[in-house]
């Protein structure tokens, strides 16, 4: 296995609408296994942009991306999903829980897609995250039942579900109080430490990227430092 | 593709909009039930109105035509061979009523076994008197037991019984008749052949078919009586029906014969090509007008499912951000309308099938229909089977270009839009 879990080749990318725009300009980027990497920079500077080219949703780049030593520029919808499925776990701004499903199937649904163990260890595995992040007592709870923080913890035991390659929040704290950010920085730390959980965080907030292992900062769509 | 998984997705999806849902599958079922209600009352009362006219015409009669030789005299004359002749007043040739060999025949036609059955009949033009009056009028004489067995026609007799007619000299009169001389079961009536013969025969029964003409003319006896009645053989036969298994091979039998025996041949599509017409052109108004419900429904489960999706985006982008992919999402949609077609369908044949036999209860007497109580329905599984296909193929196309929508949703619009 190598050491390199996410690497990107001269990664560029422009916004068509409305004028013709250049957001991100040839990165070369390489993020190594265990590594707690945040991504700073104003807005505007191409860092969510970045996050969503990493993330393989957004397609429309120049340039190459490679997930563990393979190229996943130019694969379809359907691997694309497949990757993302069973490789990044992800975290975002607003917790995005399916209103329809109860905390527990939340985190489960990704494993289910994955298909890889039966349901009755998704299950178990699902508890176990919900427990580590202190929430197996919420487990039953509709999403729309838990306060902000909770969701947000919700939403990491989900994206820790198919143990991927990397996860990757877009201000996973961005709409949290102190106390509830604290907790997920944490949450994250321990993550990295105890499992050498690769993390790929944006972020607004200086004070939790400078806690951080490395900071990128960018700036007009380069990577400054 | 998890099958299980999109299934419970959907359901999942399906639960959270109740109500919504609720209202597109009434719409589907609304559709199936009306369908078929519609299908089976029409194609009931369609049965009935063939059965009226069909099931008594023969498949394909046998008998002899009065008409001109084709074959003239002069065409035989070796000498104007190659002239154009022009003949002038051709007068029919009487070759008699009566079809010669007919047991040989009837024995053939009896072991072909595309065949049901035959039913040879006498026909003999008559007067029925009532004092002074004389009315005119036909009789079959018919094989009670064959013509019973090939059209059921003790379905039109309202009074006595057909197997009375076995007896001598006995007749069945149509009811019109029987109101004119005022005639009941028991009297006697007295008939004059053309030829003269004056006979009385016992009316044993009166039989109604709903066709005034018929009613007031037609009238039965048996083989024996009628032969006796024209002072003709056993082996006086003038015409021979015949039912066969496969209704549509009729004309080509009815030509296959006409060669075969040297008679004149008429199919029953040739004397009743109207009910052919009037049958299929009922049908197909029945089949447009659920196909039209079904489209109308097809339309409100697309706009539930258009705006269940402007709801549900940030679900949608949710799932395919975690893993499901475009045409993942695309089937969850899909199998969501196909629920909703599904149970609607289902519950559509259940109201359809309730609606069919209380129109089957609702009483519908008329003069014309004797033997018929209640409004005619046909109870085909093929009309639910038709119906619950339509109902899985309109919610799949009312569903598809929703579901097409919503595969193409990009997650990253919709995750950084907030």
């Amino acid at each position: 296995m190598s050491a390199i879990v996410l690497e990107t080749k001269k990664l560029t990318k422009y916004f068509s609408d409305p004028v013709k725009f250049q957001v991100l300009k040839e990165i070369d980027l390489r993020i190594s296994r265990g590594e707690f990497v945040s991504i700073v920079g104003k807005s505007g500077c191409g860092k969510s942009t970045l996050l969503y080219l990493l993330s393989t949703m957004d397609t429309d780049y120049e340039g190459e991306l490679y997930l563990e030593d393979t190229l996943i520029t130019g694969k379809t919808d359907k691997e694309l999903a497949q990757i993302r499925n069973e490789k990044i776990g992800f975290v975002f701004q607003f917790h995005y829980l399916l209103a329809e499903y109860n905390v527990l199937k939340n985190v489960m649904l990704p494993g289910l897609k994955l298909n890889k163990l039966p349901e009755a260890e998704v299950e178990q595995h699902a508890m176990d995250h919900l427990r580590t992040l202190d929430m197996a007592d919420q487990a039953l709870k509709m999403p729309n039942q838990l306060s902000g923080g909770q969701k947000q913890r919700v939403a990491i035991a989900r994206a820790l579900i198919n143990n991927p390659l990397v996860i990757m929040g877009d201000e996973p704290t961005g709409n949290l109080d102190k106390k509830n950010s604290d907790l997920v920085f944490d949450i994250f730390k321990e993550l990295t430490q105890e499992h050498q959980q690769t993390l790929l965080i944006v972020t607004h907030d200086t004070d939790f990227a400078s806690r951080t292992q490395r900071t990128i900062t960018m700036q007009d769509g380069k990577i400054v430092l | 593709m998890n099958v299980k998984l999109i299934l419970n997705i959907a359901l999942h999806l399906l639960r959270a909009r109740l109500k919504q849902t609720i209202v597109a599958a009434v719409g589907v079922t609304f559709g199936i039930a009306m369908f078929i209600t519609l299908v089976s009352f029409m194609n009931g009362m369609n049965d009935l109105l063939d059965g009226l006219m069909l099931n008594r015409t023969p498949h394909v009669r046998l008998y002899n035509e009065i008409k001109p030789s084709d074959q003239q005299p002069i065409s035989f004359s070796k000498k104007y061979q190659n002239n154009t002749n022009f003949i002038s007043s051709v007068k029919p040739k009487d070759r008699g009523k009566a079809i010669y060999n007919c047991k040989s025949v009837i024995h053939t036609l009896t072991l072909d076994p595309r065949i049901i059955d035959v039913a040879p009949k006498v026909t003999v033009p008559v007067f029925f008197n009532s004092g002074t009056i004389e009315i005119a009028g036909i009789i079959n004489g018919i094989d009670v037991l064959a013509e019973e067995k090939l059209f059921k026609i003790s379905d039109y007799i309202i009074e006595g019984q057909v197997g009375d007619l076995l007896q001598y000299n006995s007749i069945i009169i149509g009811k019109g008749l029987a109101d004119k001389m005022l005639l009941e079961k028991g009297d006697i009536i007295k008939v004059t052949t053309s030829k003269g013969n004056l006979t009385s025969l016992k009316v044993v029964g009166i039989s109604q078919v709903g066709i005034a003409d018929i009613d007031n003319t037609m009238s039965y006896t048996s083989l024996v009586t009628a032969q006796k009645l024209l002072g003709e053989p056993t082996n006086y036969i003038t015409d021979i029906q015949v039912k066969t298994y496969d209704i549509t091979t009729s004309p080509a039998l009815a030509k296959e014969f006409k060669e075969k025996f040297g008679l004149d041949t008429i199919d029953y599509q040739t004397t009743n090509s109207q009910f052919e017409t009037g049958s299929s052109i009922r049908s197909l108004i029945s089949y447009a007008v659920g196909i039209v419900l079904l489209i109308v429904a097809g339309f409100g489960i697309y706009n539930i499912l258009n705006m269940m999706i402007f709801e549900k985006m940030d679900s949608i982008a949710i799932l395919k951000a975690t893993g499901f992919s475009g045409s993942d999402v695309k089937w969850i949609f899909i199998a969501l309308s196909m629920i909703i077609g599904l149970a609607g369908g289902i519950f559509g044949l259940l109201f359809g099938y309730t609606l069919s036999s209380i129109v089957d209860v609702i009483p519908f007497n008329t003069a014309a229909l004797p033997t018929v109580k209640t409004y005619p329905i046909n109870y085909n599984p093929m009309y639910y089977f038709i119906g619950i296909a339509f109902a899985m193929l309109t919610t799949f196309i009312a569903g598809l270009f929703p579901a097409l929508k919503a595969s193409k949703i990009d997650p990253v619009e919709i995750i950084r839009g907030k």
